[in-house]
């Protein structure tokens, strides 16, 4: 095997500058290497900058600073050797299945006769033979996500970049595209040399990828590296596959020590400019109802419970961070444990629910405090949102302060702290007549 | 692609579609070589021979006028295709193209042909082609604003992942144009141009015979055929050129747009299952036919073929940030530019126009605006109700649909001669019964907005409806009207601007000598058109403009806006 990497990042960073001037840090400090013979997997939460990443990898943007080599070559621009596969597969729908794999080829100029013969050697391989003349729209997201494959193979890259390419599929769906790309992999028919995987999904990772880079958000950062050795093809019922997974779970759930990073985890540490989550006092209160009842009876181990509500991390964590953020939970070595104010609430009534809620809301949400604060102390008893806009917009995007808002919005309007007209967006303390 | 029909050659020598076909292009190209050789000709040639009202003239002047609206069409396309890309492309020149295509959108189209027939035919001293020029501009005016409109704001929506797929698969910025950009725009442009159909229709009829001045020009279609008709009074030869317009209409249809809109039907991005494929018979012998594949597979090549020739210069995806003394310099020059447009027109217009006159106009523009918005409150109690009945009623929308887009398509101003008989045999008040010709040709467009509106609400909203018993007043004004709302709107901006445009033809009209005429911005113009009064027509399409643009910010855009956001059902 070769001993030259085939991918270098170092120090790799970037900004994406705000519309009023200032920046948003989304990559730190991302160092990573790929290897001949690699699937490497880029596991975390939306907004942890793993797909950032991966576009940088694929020369459509530029890093704000630090290196990224191919084959030590500086990328500047999409390389030759790098293909990419797309989450929603991206095809081009007035192209037949052909016209869609042949056109990596057309753009390198390639004589007409071997764009033919390797556009159809790629359909043969990815299984879609006897669907060449068939449109996009055709196909069922299975097949067209074989088409995207199809179409990234062609161009015999050495590198593969996949963008959570199965987590627009059913499950059914998804977990034959990966077998199957597992075993044209193993038996070492497609013309690729390593692949990066971009997922969300824990278990994917662990089933594909000989090394896993789990990411951390704001900013977005290498965590922890997890190397794969079990062999392949790798069974998800296996003791050491569950242990791996849990290991995972861990990883991620573990509050970072204080003085690691200059900036804070989502919630420790709240002030009224922390972003808030827009979770529905639903999902809220199911997770809760969930965790008391058996056989969790208050504490519950996240890998279990995710795969019991069938949720994946991107829903499952969110909500159980939320929850941690009211004191409803803790969050602690891949377990969610229910406080007593918690197992209270999942046992109560409807009104005895809003009153615990109202409770937490005011206590441990600065913001929420804060509005019933100002609506409290005016006489009109009602402020404009965007009073509040303004204030949030000192600490974050704009975009964020709207979501933030947004949430506080339904969980003010669940516990009837607030009332708010979107009509006029105006908060006020009355309640509808 | 052969290996999939590999014994294609075998299958006898000719379809029944290559004939088909065959007849059709040949038939195109005879009408081609025909309507195209007088182009040339000195325009003394026109007076030697006269237009004349006999019938059989009329499939010539017929094709003639069709001629021009495909001309007009072609180059509607290339204005379209080049202006949205470059405004769509470059930050800069979008800042300042965008704007000027609204304004453009705003002015009357009437306005164009009398401001710029001199130009024209100053361009061809002596011939017909420049005056052919005019009226193919005039069409073009008519629908190159709005299809340009689409394109950008096609080109500004390309899913982000596609754009991403095409750069790295290193598509060059010539292919990705044709391959991704073209494609992703044509559904929301065919749409466009579809609707612009009524518009050119109109002023390709209204521009063949052009009058500023001293200049007259009468072109052979169909339009000069109608002007002399009610010139000498011939109602007979009105009714011949009503019947020819509506055949011309239903094969232009036929032959042209829904071929188009089934065609490309393929290019949709959303790929919902179990909605109907537009269908065309046009369409399908086109596809079954081996000399229009043969056609199609050679453009198919040339864009290949270019596609190659046009190498890719390496440039990440996201543009360098703009620098910003070269911002600055642009923004400075377009204020400059602003600044001495604005001091000329004002020099202009000042210097020329007493304060009485601008007063005067503004007078008139707010009878015209008066008369707009009543007509479409009387359109829209009209055809609100019809439109939401057709609509819950799927057999009855697939009739009355198209029947209500070709009746948009048709050139309203045809029938203006019969209303003005009316008026004047019985002798009727002008300013009030010439109002209603205004929207004879744009009320379509609230009802069949209104119509896919109405069949738009989804099954399960009207079965709760029903199910709770809302019935009467309390269901129009919670149910139905709200699940109209969005499109009403939409069709009744459309019908507004079209009824502005249609003021300057219907507010003067007239039956042999007798001139029958409404007070009104429209008629001002028109005035000033006849005497060739430079300073009163721009003045006057400068206040229609202005009126136009300002009901469109005021009113129907925040109508529009909020009418999505709150009654918008997804």
């Amino acid at each position: 095997m070769n001993n030259s990497p085939l991918l270098q990042c170092n120090d790799v960073r970037k900004v994406f500058p705000k519309p009023d001037g200032a920046e948003l840090l989304v990559l730190e400090g991302m160092n990573l290497e790929l290897r001949e013979g690699q699937i490497v997997g880029l596991l975390g939460r939306s907004g942890s900058g793993k797909s950032t990443l991966l576009r940088l990898i694929a020369g459509l943007s530029e890093p704000s600073a630090g290196h990224l080599r191919y084959l030590g070559k500086p990328i500047s621009g999409p390389a030759p050797g790098i293909a990419m596969v797309f989450q929603s597969f991206a095809l081009f729908p007035w192209l037949t299945v052909f016209e869609n794999v042949a056109l990596g080829l057309e753009a390198q100029r390639m004589p007409r006769a071997d764009i033919r013969k390797r556009s159809l050697a790629a359909i043969d391989l990815i299984g879609l033979d006897g669907f060449e003349s068939a449109y996009p729209r055709e196909l069922s997201g299975g097949m067209r996500q074989r088409v995207g494959f199809a179409r990234a193979l062609v161009v015999h890259p050495n590198i593969l970049l996949m963008d959570e390419p199965f987590s627009a599929l059913d499950v059914l769906t998804a977990e034959t595209l990966r077998t199957d790309f597992l075993d044209l992999w193993a038996e070492g028919r497609m013309p690729i040399k390593g692949v990066i995987l971009v997922t969300h999904n824990i278990e994917e990772a662990v089933l594909m990828c000989d090394r896993i880079l789990v990411f951390g958000s704001n900013p977005g950062r290498i965590l922890s590296e997890i190397k794969v050795s079990l062999p392949q093809p790798r069974n998800r019922l296996d003791p050491s596959f569950r242990e791996l997974v849990e290991r995972i779970y861990v990883e991620m759930t573990t509050r970072p020590q204080s003085g690691t990073s200059a900036r804070q985890e989502r919630f420790p540490g709240l002030g009224i400019g922390s972003q808030l989550p827009h979770i529905s006092s639903n999902l809220l209160a199911g997770l809760m109802e969930a965790v008391a009842a058996a056989p969790f009876n208050g504490k519950a181990d996240l890998p279990e419970i995710a795969s019991d509500l069938q949720m994946e991390i991107d829903e499952l964590f969110p909500v159980a961070e939320t929850l941690q953020l009211l004191r409803f939970a803790e969050l602690e070595g891949g377990d969610l444990k229910l406080t007593e104010d918690g197992l209270a609430f999942a046992h109560a009534a409807l009104d005895e629910r809003k009153r615990i809620f109202l409770r937490h809301l005011l206590t441990y949400v600065p913001l929420a405090a804060h509005i019933r604060r100002v609506l409290d102390e005016r006489a009109s008893h009602s402020a404009r949102k965007s009073r509040f806009i303004d204030e949030l917009e000192d600490f974050m995007s704009e975009e964020a302060a709207e979501q933030s808002l947004r949430a506080i919005v339904s969980w003010g309007r669940y516990a009837e702290a607030f009332a708010y007209d979107d009509e006029n967006a105006m908060f006020s303390l009355e309640n509808p007549t | 692609m052969d290996r999939f029909a590999p014994y294609v050659f075998l299958r006898g020598l000719a379809s029944r579609w290559d004939v088909l076909a065959f007849i059709v292009v040949i038939g195109l190209i005879v009408f081609l070589g025909e309507t195209s050789r007088g182009l040339f000709a000195p325009l003394s040639q026109l007076n030697l021979t006269p237009l004349s009202l006999d019938p059989i003239h009329l499939p010539e002047y017929a094709a003639r006028t069709t001629f021009r609206m495909l001309a007009g069409l072609f180059l509607s396309l290339v204005f379209t295709l080049t202006y949205a890309t470059w405004a769509a492309k470059s930050e800069r020149a979008g800042k300042l193209l965008v704007p000027i295509l609204d304004i453009l959108q705003s002015v009357p189209i009437l306005g164009f042909i009398s401001v710029t027939v001199v130009f024209f035919m100053s361009l061809a001293p002596g011939r017909v082609l420049g005056a052919e020029f005019a009226a193919i501009f005039a069409i073009f005016t008519s629908q190159a604003w709005n299809m340009a409109f689409s394109f950008y704001q096609s080109l500004r929506t390309i899913p982000l992942e596609l754009m991403e797929a095409a750069e790295s698969f290193r598509l060059s910025p010539w292919m990705r144009f044709w391959q991704l950009e073209v494609p992703f725009g044509m559904p929301a442009l065919i749409w466009n141009m579809m609707m612009s159909m009524s518009g050119g229709w109109f002023f390709v009829v209204a521009s063949e015979s052009i009058s500023v001045g001293h200049t007259t020009v009468t072109l052979p279609g169909v339009g000069s055929y109608i002007a002399l008709a009610i010139e000498q009074k011939n109602l007979h030869a009105i009714g011949w050129a009503i019947a020819t317009m509506l055949i011309v209409i239903l094969l232009y249809d036929q032959l042209l747009f829904r071929p188009l809109v089934a065609w490309v039907d393929r290019f949709r991005v959303e790929q919902e299952p179990g909605v109907r494929v537009p269908d065309s018979w046009a369409l399908t012998m086109m596809r079954r036919s081996r000399l229009i594949q043969g056609a199609t597979v050679a453009f198919h090549a040339a864009v290949m073929f270019t596609s190659r020739a046009v190498k890719r210069t390496d440039k990440p995806i996201e543009a360098a940030a703009p620098k910003r003394s070269l911002d600055l310099l642009w923004v400075s020059l377009i204020v400059a530019a602003v600044v001495l447009g604005l001091w000329h027109i004002v020099w202009v217009l000042i210097k020329n126009t007493p304060l009485q006159e601008a007063l005067n106009v503004c007078g008139l523009a707010a009878l015209t605006m008066l008369r707009v918005f009543i007509l479409i409150a009387l359109a829209s109690l009209v055809w609100v109700p019809i439109g939401v009945w057709v609509g819950m009623r799927p057999r009855a929308a697939q009739i009355v649909q198209p029947v209500a887009q070709f009746m948009a398509a048709f050139p309203a101003n045809l029938l203006f001669p019969i209303a003005v008989y009316g008026i004047v045999v019985w002798k009727l008040n002008p300013d009030i019964f010439l109002s209603p010709l205004m929207i004879l040709g744009t009320q379509w467009y609230i009802l069949f907005n209104v119509i896919a509106g109405a069949s738009a609400i989804p099954a399960e909203m009207r079965y709760a409806a029903a199910n709770f018993r809302v019935s009467g007043w309390l269901w129009w004004r919670k149910v139905a009207l709200p699940a109209v709302l969005p499109f009403y709107v939409t069709g009744a901006i459309t019908a507004s601007g079209g009824s502005w445009n249609a003021a300057i033809v219907a507010e003067l009209a007239s039956w042999g000598d007798t001139q029958v005429r409404a007070r009104g911005l429209g008629s001002y113009i028109a005035d000033a058109t006849i005497a060739g009064d430079f300073h009163r027509i721009v003045l006057g399409i400068g206040t229609m403009s202005l009126f136009v643009v300002i009901i469109n910010r005021l009113f129907w855009r925040p109508l529009y806006y909020y009418a999505e956001r709150k009654y918008r059902l997804t």
